[in-house]
């Protein structure tokens, strides 16, 4: 599985680092209850087919990015930054 | 059909020509009291200890493809009971006893073979954390040996001592621990509960579950719909899929674990032994090969096959400590799906707010060993609606309030971390 960096370029795998499903970027408000953040915590859609997911590239740059995967054929699709990601969803940078 | 030596001698004399098949190929009835949706290890245990213990035998297994096509004809078929933590000592040391009984309880061999399961430590830090592990697997009574350096070599003179990168420091030997035949464990349950009337039903896949009131009533599949008192998903893998048409989230993300088997060998490997700095364990199945795997790819799969580099981790892991294995081909490789939780540690539960709706999952990378523990606690839920005594902390929402969690590794009950 090779990983399309936005700001590196197409590298391997393993200089990327997996955190999980990219809803961890949608974090809720600290005061919105237990089952919310249960949720965004544990609770996983968990596809088979097409996933967001977020990853780190920690032997690169180190940016965070969102990576758009197939779980059943592990093509990626589509990578972009977490931070505009982020912004996108309404969620700037503080 | 009862197997027996005799038995074996009169057909081998009359040419084999009267044995039958081992379970009926059922269709579905319109409706049954219970329905199992999954026919791997976990799910066909489950129905067999329901009419077993239970009495309960108007039950239908549902299998989207073939019995025991999926983790558990797809494992490194190890057998043990050295967990740590409460809750997960108490279901595996259960876990173990059913094993041991196994084969004479199914009149089946499953060839499991208790020829010792040792833990390599390479450090002090690594050595202090076996000692209490062993002392925990004592104090639930099951067996735990520590070994010194010269002890791990009385059993494995093979390994690579000499070296000084990760120089073994001893082991923690649990004589019972072992291996079994993964295929014949499904199919034992599965003729165990075809002979007590379960209907076990193959290509048949769940493509939805009636709900209504929040009851459940039956469910939808791809030979019709059939109707249930009771339904319990027990779906490995596919947890997700299945608790979603419930329209249930669960804790569970699917990950792709490979393992790997050589050509066969002579006997060389006597135990099962894994490496406590590389994270490989290895075997020798009784037809030779070798049977050996690692970590997790790490990242979310259901494509049942892995990347590279695990592959290469693995050889390197196995290479640095048996160098001896290295002209070794290796025959075939595959991925399995695994059920991840946030603590590593498995769920049998009600789901919450779905009268007669039960599940039975997250088995991490472990499920093989649990698979007769599993069934038996999974039974006894859907039967008295009440968990078993060994499996009352494998609660859904543990995750929510904090209580309880079984953390094993110690690295924090987070999705990416088991």
């Amino acid at each position: 599985m090779r990983i399309k960096c936005p700001l590196c370029g197409e590298r391997d795998r393993r200089e990327f680092y997996y955190v999980g499903d990219a809803v961890l970027i949608e974090r809720p408000d600290a005061e919105a209850g237990d089952q919310v953040w249960d949720d965004y915590l544990h609770n996983r859609d968990n596809p088979a087919g097409i996933t967001r997911d977020l990853w780190q590239h920690e032997g690169g740059c180190g940016a965070w990015i969102v990576v758009s995967r197939n779980t059943v054929t592990h093509e990626t699709l589509g990578v972009e930054l977490a931070e505009a990601r982020a912004r996108k969803i309404g969620r700037g940078a503080s | 059909m009862r197997f027996s030596g005799l038995r074996v001698l009169k057909e081998g004399l009359g040419g084999n020509k009267g044995w039958q098949a081992q379970w009926r190929d059922a269709q579905p009835k319109p409706g049954y009291d219970m329905i199992i949706i999954g026919g791997g290890g976990h799910g066909l245990s489950t129905a067999y200890y329901l009419a077993r213990n239970h009495g309960i035998t108007n039950i239908a297994v549902l299998e989207k493809g073939y019995l025991g096509g999926g983790n558990v004809g797809r494992n490194t078929t190890i057998v043990r009971a050295n967990y740590f933590l409460p809750g997960n000592s108490e279901f595996y040391s259960h876990s173990l006893k059913l094993w041991e009984g196994l084969e004479e309880d199914l009149n089946y061999n499953v060839m499991h073979s208790q020829r010792g399961l040792i833990n390599l430590f390479h450090s002090d830090g690594q050595r202090d954390a076996f000692v209490r592990r062993g002392n925990a697997m004592v104090n639930q009574g099951d067996d735990a040996v520590l070994l010194d350096r010269d002890g791990v070599r009385k059993h494995l003179p093979y390994l690579d001592f000499e070296q000084t990168r990760f120089p073994i420091y001893g082991g923690l030997y649990h004589p019972r621990g072992g291996t079994a035949r993964h295929d014949a464990v499904a199919w034992g349950y599965a003729r165990g509960a075809s002979e007590r009337g379960v209907d076990l039903i193959q290509n048949c896949e769940v493509t939805g579950i009636d709900i209504a009131n929040g009851v459940v009533r039956g469910v939808q599949t791809t030979k019709g719909p059939i109707k249930a008192g009771k339904v319990g998903i027990v779906v490995a893998g596919r947890s997700g899929q299945v608790a979603a048409m419930a329209a249930r989230r669960i804790p569970v993300e699917s990950h792709v674990l490979q393992a790997f088997v050589t050509e066969g060998l002579k006997p060389v490997i006597d135990h099962v032994v894994s490496f406590g700095m590389g994270h490989f364990y290895i075997s020798q199945s009784d037809k030779g090969g070798l049977v050996f795997g690692g970590d997790l790819d790490f990242y979310a799969s259901y494509a049942s096959r892995g990347n590279l580099p695990m592959v290469e981790h693995v050889m390197e892991a196995g290479m640095t400590l048996m160098p001896m294995i290295g002209k070794a081909k290796v025959l075939r490789s595959w991925g399995g799906i695994m059920d991840m939780t946030p603590d590593g540690s498995p769920i049998i539960d009600k789901m919450d707010g779905v009268e007669g709706l039960y599940i039975d999952c997250g088995w991490n990378y472990g499920g093989f060993k649990a698979v007769p523990a599993s069934g038996w606690c999974m039974a006894h839920l859907m039967a008295t609606n009440t968990p078993h005594e060994v499996a009352e902390r494998f609660r859904l929402d543990r995750f929510r309030t904090g209580i309880n969690l079984m953390d094993e590794e110690g690295t924090g009950a987070q999705h990416n971390l088991h």
